[in-house]
């Protein structure tokens, strides 16, 4: 269970949520393993609790039922002694500070002194292709550089565990490409493990080398796909067989999940 | 941009215009039944022309026209020196003086109550009752009481009207700062979370500067109210010397030009601070990046 090579492990862990209306189960008997350096990404249609399986990991949501361990240590030690950079749908960039304030933000908080800090936020910054652009104002970036921002502000930390909750949904298709493909040089350079929640299946495929597919109400695993692409990628093996076949593992995965929801 | 600013002011133009009208309209109306009596009186026939010309130069008008206000505020600020107690600056700046400290103490009052109302229920649940009671009960009937019982105390001077300044100027400091502690968004507080920051840091780092905008705004009020709060204050000490001074003297003696200069001298005073904490707030606003530019 403390093997080395896995970074969390979750076993039959379930989560409902109380509601007015009664329990509502966000997430049922989840059983799922990440190890060191992986790439997983979590699928799915909404409410079938992709985001809430990342919260939980992140010690933002807690589990009612079963296990998890997050480098060995239960998530809330996980969070406490910032194991893990939390990058979220929106930028969440604070609009009152600069780009290279906003990643040194974390750095400020950890109590990491001056010259530390700046050489770290510069150090980032170029990781996300950003040198330069410091000094300037979450509005006067676009969204897909305050995006990157928020990347760098995440990898400041120097976590060895990035979670990512769509960080690319907002964005249109074209920055998106790029920024896929920016993070995975990224993932291959610093050697991290990520795990990604997406609704999209190109997205899926392209980054991850496994997908969870999860299937909604109550949230559960439906599949989990290891991918035979080679890790070094770049856009064009979109138009390969083995993309496609893959894509569409995914595609009748999902389907699949979804299907006897319609039934009932 | 010289057309933006003319579109921007024309609405404030006409306005004031139909209120000097309206305010030579009723000035005719109310004075001229004095001037009837008064050629009554003397058995004189005079026009109603005449009549309506005499209502805008009355000795004591029962309200004075407005070119006669602006003259008794000309006669009274450009005309006398300063230190004389004549003077409507000398009268303006004590007023403004312990308005401005009751304020800076209301302000103060109003943030400390939002942070102790935000971080703790328990006193939330016992502090906000007495906090909405106190803005309940008129001012007029408490003012007179809070500088009794301070003057029994030995405080005298400055600070017991600054008191009354802030006994009306904490509540919408406190109202807004409550609003603009809890304002920032739940991923910006996650964020604080994933970083495992203590709540001091997160109260420095992100619900102060978010509260900041919400601040300005409730100070704009508050700062317009403090001023009344310092009028208020002079009207029952029998104080010498204030705005309020010159409108109970005012009123003592009949003389209703010298009211109604000290009420407009006193609304400009209001109007200017709240102008002045408007640009603050706009330039920290500016600075927080929370407005383009």
């Amino acid at each position: 269970m403390n093997d080395a090579s896995k970074v969390i492990e979750v076993n039959g862990l379930s989560l409902t949520f109380p509601t007015s209306d009664g329990d509502v189960q966000a997430l049922q008997d989840i059983d799922l393993t990440i190890n060191r350096g992986d790439f997983v990404s979590f699928i799915g249609p909404s409410g079938c609790g992709k985001t809430t399986l990342l919260r939980v990991i992140a010690d933002l949501e807690q589990a009612t039922a079963g296990s998890i361990e997050v480098n060995g240590m239960t998530p809330e030690e996980a969070r406490l002694a910032r194991a893990y950079g939390y990058v979220f749908q929106a930028a969440s960039l604070y609009p009152w500070r600069t780009i290279a304030s906003n990643v040194a933000l974390p750095l400020e908080i950890m109590g990491l002194k001056g010259e530390e800090i700046r050489s770290r936020v510069e150090r980032n910054l170029a990781l996300v292709d950003l040198a330069g652009f410091g000094k300037k104002y979450p509005w006067q970036l676009s969204g897909g550089m305050q995006q990157r921002a928020s990347i760098a502000r995440a990898l400041a930390v120097e976590p060895d565990l990035l979670l990512m909750d769509e960080p690319f949904g907002a964005l249109d298709e074209i920055v998106r490409d790029h920024l896929n493909e920016q993070l995975l040089k990224l993932w291959a350079k610093t050697n991290k493990t990520v795990v990604f929640v997406t609704h999209s299946i190109p997205e899926a495929v392209f980054l991850s080398n496994r997908i969870v597919v999860m299937s909604p109400r109550p949230g559960r695993i439906h599949e989990v796909i290891e991918s035979d692409l080679p890790p070094e990628r770049d856009l064009s093996i979109r138009e390969t067989q083995s993309f496609l076949h893959l894509a569409n593992r995914v595609r009748d995965g999902l389907r699949a999940g979804h299907s006897y929801d319609e039934v009932s | 941009m010289v057309s933006r600013h003319v579109s921007a002011m024309m609405p404030v133009a006409v306005v004031s215009l139909a209120i000097i009208v309206l305010w030579y309209v009723g000035a005719a109306m109310l004075n001229l039944a004095w001037e009837k009596s008064v050629a009554q009186r003397n058995d004189t026939p005079v026009s109603t022309i005449q009549m309506l010309r005499n209502t805008m130069h009355q000795e004591r008008p029962v309200l004075p026209s407005p070119h006669q206000v602006v003259q008794e505020i000309i006669d009274t600020t450009i005309k006398k020196k300063i230190t004389s107690k004549r003077s409507l600056i000398y009268h303006a700046g004590i007023t403004l003086s312990s308005s401005m400290l009751g304020f800076a103490m209301g302000t103060l009052l109003g943030i400390v109550l939002a942070v102790i109302i935000v971080y703790n229920d328990a006193l939330n649940k016992s502090l906000l009752p007495w906090i909405i009671a106190s803005q309940t009960i008129p001012i007029l009937a408490i003012a007179p009481m809070i500088i009794v019982v301070l003057n029994a105390v030995g405080i005298q001077g400055l600070l017991p009207k600054a008191f009354i300044s802030m006994y009306l100027s904490f509540f919408p400091v406190a109202v807004g700062m409550v609003k603009g502690l809890n304002s920032p968004s739940s991923s910006y507080l996650d964020l604080m979370r994933t970083y495992n920051a203590s709540s001091w840091q997160t109260f420095i780092k992100l619900r102060l500067p978010t509260s900041l905008p919400f601040l300005f705004t409730s100070m704009k009020v508050a700062v317009a109210i403090s001023v009344v709060g310092a009028i208020v204050a002079e009207l029952p000490t029998g104080a010498v010397a204030g705005l309020g001074a010159r409108l109970l003297a005012g009123s003592y003696y009949g003389q209703t030009v010298q009211i109604w200069s000290a009420l407009v001298v006193a609304s400009i005073l209001a109007a200017l601070l709240v102008v002045v904490v408007g640009l603050l707030g706009d330039w920290v606003n500016r600075r927080m990046g929370l407005v383009r530019g």
